[in-house]
């Protein structure tokens, strides 16, 4: 039948995300249709018409779906699961929030984290922190979320019809109070082609800025930073790469001042290129590297700024 | 107000797993095992919650082997006041059939709240808390790391991709602990001691009338490609040399 992808978006634009997780549900080799879901979402509708290869877009357009609730969402979801075969989200927070409880609802199991389609119905995905690969076979529908960083984004070229839903009511237990974004004028770190890591050795939240934001800036890179870091205070929590924070798998990573425990490197270790820069000789985050700097961050940092010139 | 906090025993967050030769799995004999690191988030966010008076009883849950009784013991050392053991020798137990669990267990207990670890770190599979929510018909907020709660209600602060947001949830609730909630309390000699003679029952899926067969099949489970280590450079500069060689830059 057809596989049914709900689109990540922030309110205002198509987020990457969706495009990957389009590469991962082409594999499942069925027509795929694209549901956004949210409020005044019709220009993501159109961008999402336009990705390679989707045969319809559904636009889900209400004030209950505006701040993306997992309820509404999943209710949404549920709501049209008959028709579909597959039901697909790429694993954000918005993915991993919604698509377990659709999965409950459905009674099925959902696969986590797919990296790898091996065929309709089997796939691979990572456990313990990425440490182990499993291959999964599931029967019956399908509910899956994907690991972005493992898939490229399908390009655009396609012109999809786009069809108007009716949402099903909400019954507000659940209500949307505020939120507190990070803006930042980088890349956005799940899709950055570079990213400069920053670890607890950075010492200060000051520090971390200074040494990391030069090096970021010549490269035009995502920053981001270890669990350490993160709890210590020197960076918000969404720039938090690891286990449990984001999976990143960018052309280039370099690590500042990260010691490499087990959980920050199930985050980045499928990045093409890894540099570390360490004082610590014997720091794990070594054993993963292309190319270790052993010495003083807060010199070699700077010096490499100037070398990049 | 009365908590509930699933938990489940795991290998030890420090431990460098080996994968089985065979591809039949991940060794766990003679391991460390621990508590998922998330649940003593959840553990310790209901003490706290007991302690300020917002809470009257601290329950804990776990499905699993005769061991897992071990994570119920620690979990109770930590300050929780009782807990219940939902045997089963199942080797794999899938997050759906624990959510199953956890309502029917739920349907007898009552609680006003459930806090759970927001995934598992064997199996990362991040489900169990959403697909309770979803099959109780209560409302959920994820990946917590501040709870407030209120009178009918709570107010919970998440971590999310673009940074953090506050829900409003009628209780009761299900909600899934982040690291960044709190930092859990080590258990005091004294207080593993009284743990020993707190309640722990004992059940199993059979007596709660749910099925627990696994729904997915595992085909094989490999080791991952693994990343060697390359070279030291001496200098920023041979660095900056080698990235534009690398073609990266």
């Amino acid at each position: 039948m057809t596989t049914l992808i709900l689109a990540e978006h922030d309110g205002k634009t198509l987020n990457e995300a969706t495009a990957k997780a389009l590469t991962a549900a082409k594999a499942l080799g069925a027509p795929v249709h694209i549901l956004v879901a949210g409020h005044e979402v019709g220009a993501i509708a159109a961008a999402a018409a336009k990705l390679d290869g989707v045969a319809k877009v559904l636009s889900a357009d209400a004030e209950s779906l505006a701040h993306q609730l997992a309820e509404p969402f999943s209710a949404l979801l549920v709501s049209l699961a008959g028709n579909y075969d597959a039901i697909v989200a790429p694993a954000t927070s918005t993915g991993k929030n919604t698509l377990p409880r659709v999965a409950a609802l459905l009674d099925v199991m959902q696969v986590s984290e797919v990296s790898k389609v091996i065929a309709p119905d089997t796939f691979e995905r990572p456990i313990y922190a990425g440490n182990a690969i499993e291959t999964v076979q599931a029967s019956g529908k399908l509910v899956l979320t994907i690991r972005i960083s493992a898939f490229t984004a399908t390009g655009e070229g396609g012109n999809a019809p786009i069809e108007a839903l009716a949402v099903p009511a909400d019954d507000g237990r659940s209500r949307w109070l505020g939120a507190e974004l990070s803006a930042s004028v980088r890349p956005e770190l799940a899709g950055a082609r570079i990213v400069v890591s920053g670890g607890r050795a950075l010492g200060s939240a000051e520090k971390f800025d200074e040494v990391l934001a030069p090096l970021a800036d010549k490269l035009n890179a995502a920053i981001g930073a270890s669990r350490a870091a993160v709890d210590a205070g020197y960076a918000a929590n969404d720039m938090q790469v690891g286990q449990t924070g984001k999976v990143v798998a960018p052309e280039l990573y370099i690590a500042i001042g990260i010691s490499g425990a087990i959980q920050h490197l199930a985050g980045m270790k499928d990045s093409r290129i890894v540099v570390a820069i360490n004082k610590d000789a014997d720091a794990p985050i070594f054993q993963v590297a292309d190319f270790g700097l052993v010495g003083d961050l807060f010199t070699l940092v700077p010096a490499l700024v100037k070398a990049l010139d | 107000m009365k908590i509930l906090v699933p938990v489940k025993r795991v290998v030890d967050a420090n431990v460098k797993i080996r994968v089985k030769p065979d591809g039949s799995g991940v060794d766990t004999a003679n391991v460390k095992m621990s508590m998922n690191p998330f649940d003593e988030n959840a553990i310790e966010e209901a003490l706290r919650l007991r302690e300020a008076g917002t809470a009257t009883e601290v329950v804990i849950v776990t499905v699993g082997s005769e061991k897992s009784a071990e994570t119920l013991r620690a979990g109770l050392a930590m300050g929780a006041d009782r807990a219940i053991h939902v045997k089963t020798d199942a080797p794999r137990i899938e997050p759906l059939a624990v959510a199953k669990v956890l309502k029917a267990v739920i349907a007898s207990e009552a609680p006003d709240l459930v806090i759970l670890g927001k995934q598992a770190i064997d199996d990362d599979s991040n489900q169990t808390g959403q697909m309770l929510s979803a099959l109780l018909g209560w409302p959920q907020a994820t990946f917590a790391s501040k709870i407030v709660i209120g009178t009918g209600s709570m107010d919970v602060t998440r971590e999310i991709d673009g940074g953090l947001e506050t829900l409003r949830l009628m209780l009761p609730a299900v909600v899934t602990a982040d690291l960044r909630l709190n930092e859990p309390r080590y258990a005091s000699l004294p207080n593993i001691m009284k743990a020993k003679k707190k309640p722990l029952d004992e059940t199993s899926p059979e007596t709660l009338g749910v099925d627990i067969a696994p729904r997915l099949t595992v085909l094989k489970t490999t080791e991952p490609a693994g990343r060697t280590a390359g070279i030291i450079v001496a200098s920023a500069e041979e660095l900056a040399a080698k990235l534009k060689q690398a073609g990266v830059l």
